[in-house]
């Protein structure tokens, strides 16, 4: 098996879910219309109390990049869903009767929720500016923060791709990973500033990649907390919030895409 | 004789159950082998051993002659499975699902684009070729799947349970198009719990019950070993059904078995409708009242009736 059978496979994978994105295209709209529904929750209901100055602005500015994080890493659990129903449906079983290579599911799946991530991105983009977000910085360190976004669910995906294997229902992997995902995306900065949260809480969400992932991309973008006078945190983690993303990002997926690979090989369906 | 499946001793334990303990088979090159028998037997178990998507515990198995265990990837140029449930993306149109297939055989894209065509041709598919699979029927979805496992043109096919869930139409439909294929000389396995389907589409039939092979031979001395035709009948009197036992047994090939809450009787025949009209004269010499009676052919439990002396329901509990 050549390298380019390994990558055109990954990429023949990658097409038929992008396909699905075509077909279905409610699947995308559903996808960002919470996340939507999360922007103008959080920026008029929520806003007015967390921003000291009052008008909500300077919290909307702070919020967009929480809401981001937080939709990647939702949109994460779409990989473990749609692995599920491929083995439910027998489909695994016959991509694994093929002379493929066996890594392309698992990559191409992968690649393909990237692809979706950065519809995603756009569309809530678009929303953000729309509620007066902006970027302060320069291009590229703007791109650079997008990146780092989908790094962060790209790792996260191959959690998602492992459970999708282990639990194949994909009612189960929707319910399971709520769970998770909740609390990893709300004990956080995504929402509100660290410096409200209450002692332990502060330190679990001090060191919790979702706030250093949400942390990075504030920089990156020029968003600051909307309460200049706010005590900043002196954990390591959000010091160093890019290095420290990409230091979770690469051991998730050194952990769990051997974790995912292996039991592809053992999925069963039904 | 050229082989082209051999499977020797195959054994696969789940936990404490056992589901194969030591299957042997030998499918000779353009032949078809049929694996009969009711659900949880361990069919699917050797299909997916074959096709190396299990490991077994024990034992060999070589498709083409290439060993499953060694080279798993070289059997995989070799055959086409087409599953139990239709393994189609229903997303995908009929052509894209095909395309994909031979882009993952390495078939390349312009060949792939070709075979994907000429495959909906060949299976009446190709009006809706390009409609996503999820518009389309039963027996449409399990004709694209087959036509999946043909996109490399591999010389061995396997088939796990063809028609099962397919109405009486898509089912005669399905056999024709897999006689069309065995004419044009692909090996083929295939599981059925239908009799009927093992006698219409197999060379060989080899019987699996709880993991084992418990009979094998031709469909002709499989009926011959079975008994041919089946005599049915219910008589009014419950109390009388051991003496209606009594009356019809000399004209049947094996003795009778009754069923005493259903008051009804089964036996094997050979002369058929010739049987059924002596043994009503019989009865009815005696003053026997009848209220069903018939003639029909073997199933499967009738199968297992006589090779083991229970039926497959009874196996089940």
């Amino acid at each position: 098996m050549s390298t380019l059978d390994v990558v055109n496979d990954a990429a023949v994978v990658a097409k038929r879910n992008l396909i699905k994105i075509k077909r279905v295209p409610d699947l995308l709209v559903f996808t960002t219309l919470s996340p939507i529904m999360f922007v103008l929750l959080f920026a008029y209901v929520f806003g007015g109390a967390i921003d000291p100055t009052g008008g909500g602005a300077a919290y909307r500015e702070f919020l967009i990049a929480g809401i981001f994080a937080q939709t990647v890493v939702f949109g994460a659990t779409n990989t473990g869903a749609g692995l599920a129903e491929d083995v439910k449906k027998g489909i695994i079983d016959r991509f694994r009767s093929l002379p493929m290579a066996p890594s392309a599911v698992l990559t191409g799946r992968t690649l393909s929720d990237v692809v979706n991530n950065v519809l995603v991105l756009i569309v809530m983009s678009i929303t953000g500016l729309l509620v007066g977000w902006r970027i302060n910085t320069g291009p590229l360190e703007a791109l650079w923060g997008f990146v780092l976004l989908l790094v962060f669910a790209y790792a996260i995906s191959w959690i998602m791709a492992w459970l999708g294997l282990l639990i194949p229902s994909p009612e189960v992997i929707n319910n399971a990973s709520f769970i998770v995902i909740f609390p990893l995306t709300f004990v956080a900065n995504t929402f509100v500033p660290l410096d409200t949260l209450p002692g332990p809480l502060r330190v679990f969400a001090e060191w919790n990649p979702v706030s250093a992932v949400t942390q990075a991309a504030r920089e990156l973008f020029g968003n600051p907390d909307p309460n200049p006078a706010a005590a900043v945190s002196q954990a390591w983690s959000l010091q160093h919030p890019q290095l420290y993303t990409l230091i979770w990002a690469v051991a998730v997926v050194a952990v769990f895409a051997p974790l995912a690979s292996a039991q592809y090989r053992r999925a069963a369906s039904r | 004789m050229d082989v082209a499946i051999e499977v020797a001793g195959l054994v696969k334990r789940y936990g404490g159950v056992t589901a194969l303990d030591g299957v042997d088979l030998q499918v000779p090159r353009g032949t078809v082998l049929g694996l009969l028998g009711p659900n949880g037997a361990g069919k699917t178990t050797i299909v997916r051993i074959l096709t190396t998507l299990l490991q077994p515990d024990a034992g060999r198995a070589s498709i083409d002659g290439v060993d499953v265990l060694a080279e798993p990837r070289e059997v995989r140029r070799r055959l086409g499975l087409s599953g139990q449930y239709a393994a189609v993306d229903e997303y995908l149109t009929g052509f894209e699902n095909l395309d994909m297939i031979g882009r993952l055989y390495h078939l390349g894209r312009r060949r792939s684009r070709e075979r994907a065509r000429e495959l909906l041709a060949q299976f009446s598919l190709t009006d809706a070729g390009d409609r996503p699979a999820r518009t389309y029927s039963g027996g449409m979805r399990r004709r694209l799947d087959l036509a999946g496992a043909l996109v490399a043109a591999p010389p061995v096919l396997f088939l796990d349970e063809p028609t099962t869930g397919l109405d009486p139409r898509s089912r005669t439909e399905m056999w024709g198009v897999i006689q069309q294929l065995v004419a044009g000389g692909t090996t083929l396995l295939l599981t059925t719990q239908y009799l009927e389907e093992a006698d219409v589409l197999a060379d060989d039939i080899v019987v699996i019950d709880h993991g084992r092979a418990i009979a094998r031979g031709t469909a002709d001395q499989l009926k011959a070993q079975i008994g041919g035709e089946r005599l049915e009948l219910t008589v009014s009197d419950g109390s009388r059904l051991d003496e209606a036992a009594r009356l019809v047994t000399p004209l049947g090939v094996a003795p009778p078995v009754t069923d005493e809450h259903r008051r009804s009787l089964t036996m094997p025949v050979s002369g058929g409708v010739k049987a059924l009209r002596q043994a009503l004269d019989l009865l009815e010499s005696e003053s026997l009242d009848v209220d069903d009676a018939g003639v029909r052919r073997p199933t499967l439990d009738d199968v297992f009736l006589t090779l083991t002396g229970s039926t497959t329901e009874e196996d089940a509990t």
